[in-house]
């Protein structure tokens, strides 16, 4: 029934604050509601689980490790690497391209998509007329 | 950082020298206010329990607050206070477990607050102190001393990331599995 779990070593997702957008990992539990959290760019917290969405991702530490473990242990488990192929990770990058678009990059979207568009079409009408046929 | 309603402070005060007596004993309490005149205002109210004396004939020598020393590591706080009720006075003991002893003495007085209603006035914090594992005597901290702590979070409610994305009304119904 359940697949993710809060444990130590959970990598989860920031999804309300300050820190939003960003992946940390849960290195012990205060209580009910709270968690220390820490990342290797910033300083270890204390965070709601409420601010939190936990993702398929754990890494291998132990209650509380210092920064070079931690450090050691998220490049040992690929963390990167494994946020940025999940289907989650390569969502939320598409967003944030999507985001940062100027005026012409919007320019050039609008002329791939009606390009893509077109060749679908004409796709399409082909296999239109070869069942027809 | 969060902010912290309660801060520590070191209060220091003696009676003022007097003919009779010219050098009074010098009394230092370790207080909670949410700020440095109310902590000398609790200095006084203390004191004149414990002293015949009085915040006109007495003099403040410091006040410092004081920080936490490690903000984040965990800790298991008890705290005995004695606490005003609607028929009585009580001692009590309670356990709490949090990163610092401000966050852990404000969940005091907010529990205190909610299950006992006794409004933060009439709460006295008698002593605190921070209990190692094995001397904590409530289950509810006990539970979490363990080191291959794991839980799912059962329901999952979706907020919208910023207060300004928030609507009445949504399209679809939410999915509150995790």
């Amino acid at each position: 029934p359940f697949k993710r779990y809060v444990e130590i070593g959970r990598v989860a997702l920031v999804n309300y604050g300050k820190d939003y957008g960003r992946l940390v990992v849960i290195v012990d539990v205060i209580d009910q509601n709270r968690a220390l959290v820490d990342a290797p760019d910033m300083v270890r917290c204390q965070m709601n689980f409420k601010r939190l969405s936990l993702t398929d991702i754990t890494i291998d530490i132990k209650r509380v490790p210092t920064k070079k473990t931690l450090i050691a242990a998220m490049e040992a488990a690929d963390v990167k690497n494994k946020w940025e192929n999940s289907s989650w990770g390569r969502k939320l990058i598409v967003q944030k391209r999507r985001a940062s678009l100027n005026d012409f990059d919007r320019f050039k979207l609008m002329l791939a998509k009606i390009k893509r568009g077109g060749l679908v079409r004409q796709e399409l009408a082909k296999l239109k007329k070869q069942n027809s046929s | 950082m969060v902010t912290y309603k309660f801060h520590q402070y070191q209060v220091v005060g003696r009676a003022l020298p007097s003919e009779t007596d010219e050098h009074p004993k010098i009394y230092r309490m370790k207080l909670w206010a949410t700020n440095e005149v109310r902590a000398k205002s609790k200095f006084w109210y203390f004191l004149r329990k414990l002293k015949k004396v009085k915040k006109s004939n007495g003099q403040m020598l410091a006040i410092n607050e004081i920080f936490e020393k490690s903000p984040t590591k965990i800790k298991n706080y008890g705290i005995w206070l004695r606490y005003q009720s609607r028929t009585g006075y009580h001692n009590m003991y309670k356990e709490y477990r949090d990163t610092t002893l401000n966050g852990a003495v404000e969940q005091m007085y907010t529990e205190m607050a909610s299950r006992h209603r006794v409004r933060h006035h009439c709460i006295q914090i008698i002593k605190t102190a921070t209990i190692p594992a094995k001397l904590c005597k409530r289950e509810s901290t006990k539970q979490f001393h363990n080191s291959k702590i794991k839980f799912p979070l059962v329901h999952r409610t979706v907020r919208p990331p910023t207060r300004k994305l928030k609507t009445t009304y949504k399209a679809s119904r939410p999915n509150l599995f995790m």
